[in-house]
C-alpha cells in the first residue's frame, strides 16, 4: 500500500512537480455544451533543489499562487504529480498528509488575515508544534520562544494579539509560524507585497538568514522582479497558467528569451531618472484564463506573433543547460 | 499635552535600552474589548436599551424581595378589597304590546375584586383578587427566564449544526441547510397554537409543565436563524488566509473548528442573541395571552393583557386599564431595549456597518 | 474582554517580570482624551459650518506665480480615540506648473492625507486641517485659500480644476452604472451648458485620448467588464473630461501589473503634455518616482525631510532615511549578501516625540538628534533636507552615495 505514492526515483531534488494541472469548473449546470473550465494551472513542470530558492514570477491571475497552494494540496490536483521528498503528495491519503503538513510550509501575502485575530502570538506559533510533538513538551515553551527570538520577536510578545502588530511584525510571526516546525520547505505566497519598503528588507533579510541557518528550500512566488532576482538561484515566468520560461538566474536576467520575460523585464521602472530604457510596452491586458487564447497564450499581446502562434502551443523547450523556453520564435524540435 | 509627550518619550527611551532593535512600538492603543465597549457607550439609544433592561431585571428580581420586606405579599396571595360598586344589571322582557322593553336595575353592591390602585395596591388588584404590581414582577421573571434559557439552547444548537454545516460543506451542508429551509418554512405561531393546543389537552402532561414543552418548541423553532448564520461566518472565515494556515500546518479539524472558526463567530452571535431575546418574549406574551403558556394561577404578562381580552367582555379595556396597560408597556420596553442592545452591540463590533 | 486582559496582564509578569505593561490606555485617559477631542472638532466644525461666506476671506496671493498649488506649514490631524494623530505636521512645497510632483513615503507618512487636505476631502468630523494654507491658482486669475473655502465653492474646484485617480480601479467607479454615464456625469456637474449629447461627445474624445480602441463599447461597458488596466484608464479619462489644471494620482499603479503599470506611466505623462497640467504623483515606489517625477518631496510621519528635483534626490540624496530607502531596494545588482534594512518599523504619529523622528531606526544618529527637530536646511534653490547631520553643508561621504544605486 506505501508504494502507492511513495516514489524513489528523486535524488537531490526536494520538489518535482510534473505536469501539474489545476481546472476550476465553471458552472455545475450546462445544457447540451461541454462543461468549461478555468484552467488555473495547465500544464506546469519544474523541480527544486535542496536548500535552493526558486522564484515564480506573473502578473496577477497567471496562476503563480494557484501552483503553490496546489503543491500543498490546500486545493485538489486535477492531474499530474507532486513528488516531495520521493511521495507523491498528489495521491497521498489525507491522513498522511496531515502528519506530512509540518514538512512543507507556507507563508501568506495578508499579514492582516494569516493570523487568527483571536488567539495569543505564543498559541499562534506554537499550535501546531504541540500538534505534532515536534518537542517535547518539557522543551515546548523555551523552544517557542527561541524560534521567536530567530524571528526578531519580543518574548514578552507571547501573550499579546495580533492586532497589538504591524504588517512587518505580523509577517515575523508568521514566518515563525511557518518556521517552528521544522520545516524543509517554505512557499513564500507574495510575503512582502503588502509590506512597507524599509519593512521589506527587513523581512528579507529574515528569509535569507534563516535558509543559511537551517537550510530550508523556498519557493518564492512574487510579482516584484527585483525581490525574486535577489532571492533565487532558479526563475520561472509564468503566463496564464503556463510556464513560459525557466532557468538559473542569470540566463533569465542576463538573457530573456520569451518576448513576455523581455517585456517585464524592461517593464520594472529604474530608480534611476537618467536611465531611460528601452521600454518595450505590450499592447492589451491580460486574456481571461476563461477563454485563453488559441495556441500560444502569449500572443495576442506578443510583437513578434505569427500565424503558427494562432495554430500550435509551444512546447517547453530546453535552449542552455537549464534554459527552457516556449516559444515558437526558437526552433521546436 | 507637554505631559503626554514626556511620558511617550521615556517609553521610547526605555523601550530603546532595553530592545536594542527597536522593533519596540512607543505609543498605546485602546484593547478590542474596551473599543466595543465605547463605541457601544457611543449611541444613545443602546445606553436607553441598556437602561430599559436594567430596570426590567431590577424589577423583576428584585422588585418580588422588596414587595415581600414592605407588604409580605405573594404571587398568589388573594386579596379581598372591600369596596362598594355601582352595579347595572339590565333584562329583556316582551311587553303586552309585543314590543321588547329593556328594563335597567341600578344598584350598589359589595365587591372584592378589581380594586382600583390604592396605597396598598399601587395598581389595584385583578380580577382573581391577585395584586397586579406582584404579579407584574413575578410574569417578568418568567418571562425573561424563559428567553434567556430557550435563546441559550437555540444558540447551542445553532453554532453545533451550523458549525458542522459550514466546515464540511458538501453534503454534510446539504442536509443541515435543508432541515434549516424546512423548519424556517413552518409558519412559527400557527404550530405553535397548534402545539401547545394538544399539549393542554394531553392529560398525563400537567398544567405546570405545559412551560417546558413550550420552551422546547421555541427552541426547536429558533435554533435555525443561528445556523444560518454561523454556517455563513464560518464559509466566510474558511476563505480566510488563516485558516488556509492552520490547514498547512495541519491541525486538526476539531481544533480548527473549535479554536478558530468559533471564537471568530462570537461578536455575531452575541448580536443574534441579544435580538433573538425580544423576539422569544414576544411568542411567550402570545402564546399566555391565548391560554397557552404559563398556566392560569402563575403570572405572565400575556396572559395578564388577556385579562382584557374584548372578546370576554368591553368592561375590563374600557374601565380598567390598571389591570392590562402595565404589562403592555412592560412587553414593549423589554422588546425594544433588546433591540436597542443588539443594534448597539451590532454597530460596535463591526464600526463598517454604521456610516 | 476587561477580565481578559487582566489575565493576560498577569501571565506577562510571569513569562518577563519588569515589562512594562502600557500597552493598552487606561479607562482614565481614554477618557480624557475623548473629551478633548469632541471639544476641539466642535470648534473647528462650527467655523466650517458657517453660511455665507465673503469671498474675501478666502482669497490669497501665491507666492510665485508659476505655481498651482503651494502647500503652506499644513497641519491636518486627526483626532482619535487613542490620541492626536498628526498626519500631517507642517508640510510645505509647491507644485509647478506643467509639472510632476512625486509625494514619497511609507504608509502612515501622510502622503494622502496631504493631496485629500487639498481636496477638503479629510475624512471630517475626526480629521482637521488645524494650521498651515493651501493656496491654488485658479484658472480665472483668482488665488483662493483652500484651508478656508467654503463647502459649496470648493465643489467647483474640485472634480473640475483637480481632479484625483485613486488606487483602486475596482472601487472608485460605481458597478450600478454604465462607464458612459459615470463619464457625462461629471461633464454635465462641471461644464456650464453642457448637453447631454456634447457630454457624450466629450466622453468619447476623452476614452480615445486614453488609448481605449474601441471607445464607443466601452463606453457602453459596465465596471465589471473591465480589466484593472481598463479602469484606470477609464479614471484617467473621466479625470481629464473637463481639463484640469491639476492631476493627484494616489498610487495609481500600485494595484496594477508591472507590464500594465508600464502603459499607465506612459499615458500620464502623454496626457499631463497634452493638458498642460500638473500631476502630484503620491507613491511609494521610488522606480515610478525615479521615472516620472520631476520635482520629489520625501515624508517621514507627516513631516517632509527632503525635497529636491528629481535628479538631486536620486544621486545626491542627503537624508539618511531617503538614502536607506533607495539601498533597501534589491536588485540583482546588490553586491553584498545581506541587503541593506533600516532597522525598526514606520512609526504610528501619535505622541511624536519632539526630536528627530527618524532618530530610533538611524544607524548615523548623533546626540543632538535626540534633543531637537532639525530645520529644513537648504543645498540648493531646490534641494533640501531635515537631517542635524546636513549641518555644514552635505557633510555625507561621497561613498554613501555612490553606494546607493
Amino acid at each position: 500500500m506505501e508504494n502507492a505514492y511513495v516514489n524513489n526515483n528523486y535524488n537531490d531534488d526536494i520538489l518535482i512537480v510534473r505536469n501539474l494541472k489545476k481546472y476550476y469548473p465553471l458552472s455545475k449546470i450546462s445544457i447540451g455544451k461541454k462543461r468549461s473550465y478555468v484552467k488555473a494551472v495547465d500544464d506546469v513542470s519544474f523541480s527544486i533543489k535542496r536548500g535552493t530558492t526558486m522564484g515564480l514570477v506573473g502578473e496577477s491571475g497567471c496562476g503563480k499562487t494557484t501552483v503553490g497552494r496546489t503543491i500543498l494540496r490546500l486545493h485538489d490536483v486535477t492531474d499530474g504529480q507532486v513528488i516531495f521528498d520521493g511521495m507523491d503528495l498528489a495521491k497521498i491519503p489525507p491522513r498522511k498528509l496531515r502528519k506530512l503538513r509540518p514538512q512543507m510550509q507556507m507563508i501568506f501575502q495578508d499579514p492582516y488575515s494569516s493570523l487568527s485575530p483571536r488567539l495569543p502570538i505564543g498559541e499562534i506559533i506554537g499550535e501546531a508544534v504541540k500538534e505534532h510533538n515536534i518537542v517535547p513538551k518539557s522543551e515546548y515553551r523555551s523552544y517557542i520562544l527561541k524560534v521567536m527570538h530567530d524571528c526578531g520577536l519580543q518574548p514578552h510578545y507571547y501573550y499579546r494579539y495580533p492586532h497589538e502588530f504591524s504588517g512587518g511584525q505580523r509577517q515575523r510571526i508568521s514566518i515563525a509560524r511557518a518556521v517552528a516546525l521544522k520545516p524543509k520547505f517554505i512557499i513564500c505566497d507574495e510575503p512582502l507585497s503588502a509590506l512597507d519598503v524599509s519593512i521589506q528588507a527587513q523581512i528579507i533579510n529574515l528569509m535569507k538568514d534563516l535558509q543559511e541557518q537551517y537550510g530550508y528550500t523556498y519557493l518564492f512566488i512574487s510579482h516584484d522582479l527585483s525581490v525574486v532576482e535577489y532571492l533565487s538561484d532558479t526563475i520561472g515566468v509564468m503566463y496564464l497558467g503556463s510556464m513560459v520560461e525557466m532557468g538559473e538566474k542569470k540566463q533569465i536576467f542576463d538573457n530573456p528569451m520569451h518576448p513576455y520575460t523581455k517585456a517585464l523585464l524592461s517593464a520594472v521602472p529604474v530608480s534611476d531618472p537618467d536611465v531611460k530604457m528601452n521600454r518595450i510596452i505590450l499592447k492589451g491586458d491580460i486574456p481571461s484564463p476563461v477563454n485563453p487564447p488559441s495556441g500560444c497564450k502569449f500572443r495576442t499581446r506578443c510583437p513578434y506573433a505569427t500565424k503558427v502562434c494562432a495554430e500550435v502551443a509551444p512546447k517547453l523547450k530546453e535552449y542552455e543547460s537549464g534554459h527552457k523556453v516556449a516559444c515558437h520564435l526558437y526552433s521546436q524540435d | 499635552m507637554i505631559e503626554k509627550e514626556k511620558a511617550a518619550q521615556q517609553t521610547t527611551n526605555s523601550s530603546n535600552q532595553e530592545v536594542k532593535d527597536g522593533y519596540e512600538q512607543h505609543f498605546k492603543v485602546i484593547s478590542p474589548g474596551r473599543m466595543v465597549a465605547k463605541r457601544f457607550f457611543r449611541s444613545k439609544l443602546s445606553i436607553a436599551g441598556l437602561y430599559m433592561i436594567v430596570f426590567v431585571f431590577l424589577f423583576s428580581f428584585v422588585g418580588p424581595l422588596i414587595v415581600d420586606a414592605t407588604w409580605g405579599y405573594e404571587e398568589l396571595e388573594v386579596f379581598k378589597v372591600e369596596r362598594i360598586a355601582d352595579m347595572v344589571s339590565t333584562a329583556d322582557f316582551k311587553g303586552p304590546d309585543g314590543k321588547t322593553y329593556t328594563y335597567y336595575d341600578k344598584s350598589q353592591t359589595l365587591v372584592y375584586f378589581k380594586a382600583p390602585p390604592s396605597a396598598e395596591h399601587w395598581l389595584g388588584t385583578d380580577t382573581s383578587g391577585f395584586d397586579i404590581l406582584t404579579r407584574l414582577m413575578y410574569g417578568g421573571r418568567i418571562s425573561l427566564t424563559i428567553s434567556f434559557i430557550v435563546i441559550f439552547l437555540e444558540t447551542i444548537i445553532g453554532v453545533i449544526l451550523g458549525g458542522l454545516a459550514g466546515y464540511f460543506g458538501k453534503w454534510v451542508d446539504q442536509l443541515i441547510m435543508r432541515i434549516v429551509d424546512i423548519f424556517a418554512c413552518l409558519p412559527g405561531l400557527p404550530v405553535l397554537l397548534v402545539l401547545s393546543a394538544t399539549i393542554s389537552s394531553i392529560e398525563s402532561i400537567p398544567a405546570e409543565h405545559r412551560i417546558y414543552y413550550m420552551m422546547a418548541f421555541l427552541t426547536l423553532m429558533g435554533w435555525t436563524g443561528v445556523a444560518r448564520i454561523v454556517r455563513g461566518q464560518i464559509l466566510m472565515l474558511r476563505e480566510q488566509e488563516y485558516m488556509l494556515a492552520a490547514e498547512t500546518t495541519g491541525i486538526s479539524p476539531m481544533h480548527k473548528i473549535f479554536r478558530h472558526l468559533v471564537p471568530n463567530t462570537m461578536p455575531q452571535l452575541i448580536v443574534s442573541a441579544t435580538l433573538g431575546l425580544g423576539g422569544v418574549i414576544l411568542y411567550e406574551s402570545t402564546l399566555s395571552y391565548l391560554g397557552l403558556g404559563v398556566p392560569f394561577p402563575r403570572a405572565a404578562w400575556g396572559s395578564m393583557i388577556a385579562l382584557a381580552d374584548p372578546s370576554k367582555g368591553q368592561e375590563i379595556l374600557a374601565n380598567y386599564p390598571n389591570m392590562w396597560v402595565p404589562a403592555g408597556v412592560l412587553i414593549v420596553v423589554t422588546v425594544l431595549g433588546f433591540s436597542f442592545i443588539g443594534d448597539g452591540l451590532r454597530d460596535a463590533f463591526d464600526p463598517r456597518m454604521k456610516r | 474582554m476587561g477580565l481578559l486582559d487582566k489575565w493576560k496582564n498577569i501571565k506577562e509578569t510571569e513569562v518577563e517580570p519588569g515589562i512594562d505593561h502600557t500597552m493598552y490606555l487606561t479607562l482614565k485617559e481614554e477618557r480624557r482624551i475623548s473629551r478633548e477631542n469632541s471639544r476641539i472638532i466642535k470648534q473647528f466644525e462650527r467655523e466650517k459650518n458657517r453660511k455665507n461666506v465673503p469671498e474675501e476671506e478666502y482669497l490669497t496671493q501665491m507666492r510665485d506665480p508659476n505655481n498651482v498649488v503651494e502647500f503652506d506649514n499644513l497641519h491636518t490631524y486627526f483626532f482619535t480615540d487613542v490620541g492626536t494623530v498628526k498626519s500631517v505636521n507642517g508640510v510645505t512645497f509647491d507644485i509647478p506648473q506643467g509639472k510632476v510632483v512625486g509625494v514619497v513615503g511609507e504608509s502612515g507618512c501622510g502622503k494622502s492625507v496631504t493631496s485629500l487636505s487639498l481636496m477638503q476631502l479629510v475624512q471630517a468630523p475626526q480629521g482637521q486641517i488645524v494650521a498651515g494654507s493651501i493656496r491654488y491658482q485658479s484658472r480665472d486669475g483668482k488665488c483662493y485659500e483652500i484651508t478656508k473655502m467654503p463647502k459649496d465653492r470648493m465643489l467647483k474646484v474640485r472634480g473640475k480644476e483637480i481632479a484625483m485617480i485613486f488606487q483602486e480601479p475596482m472601487t472608485s467607479l460605481n458597478p450600478v452604472f454604465k462607464i458612459g454615464e459615470q463619464m457625462d456625469e461629471v461633464v454635465l456637474l462641471h461644464e456650464e451648458g453642457a448637453t447631454p449629447k456634447a457630454a457624450r461627445e466629450r466622453s468619447l474624445e476623452m476614452l480615445n485620448l486614453v488609448g481605449i480602441a474601441d471607445p464607443q463599447k466601452v463606453y457602453n461597458n459596465y465596471p465589471h467588464e473591465l480589466s484593472g488596466g481598463m479602469r484606470q484608464r477609464v479614471m484617467i479619462a473621466m479625470a481629464l473630461s473637463c481639463t484640469p489644471r491639476l492631476i493627484i494620482a494616489d498610487e495609481p499603479t500600485t494595484a496594477l501589473d508591472v507590464t500594465i503599470q508600464a502603459q499607465i506611466l506612459e499615458l500620464l505623462r502623454d496626457v499631463k503634455n497634452k493638458i498642460n497640467g500638473s500631476i502630484m504623483l503620491i507613491t511609494h515606489d521610488l522606480g515610478v518616482i525615479a521615472e516620472m517625477a520631476d520635482y520629489v518631496v520625501v515624508m517621514y510621519a507627516g513631516r517632509i525631510i527632503e525635497k529636491g528635483t528629481v535628479r538631486e534626490i536620486f544621486h545626491n540624496p542627503k537624508h539618511p532615511y531617503t538614502i536607506g530607502l533607495m539601498r533597501s531596494k534589491p536588485s540583482g545588482k546588490t553586491k553584498d549578501n545581506r541587503l541593506y534594512s533600516i532597522k525598526g518599523q514606520v512609526p504610528n504619529p501619535i505622541n511624536m516625540p519632539n526630536h528627530c523622528y527618524f532618530y530610533n531606526r538611524c544607524d548615523r544618529a548623533i546626540g543632538i538628534c535626540a534633543e531637537e527637530y532639525p530645520e529644513m536646511i537648504q543645498f540648493t534653490d531646490t534641494h533640501s533636507a531635515a537631517c542635524h547631520l546636513c549641518r555644514n553643508g552635505g557633510f555625507m561621504d561621497t561613498n554613501s552615495t555612490k553606494e546607493q544605486r
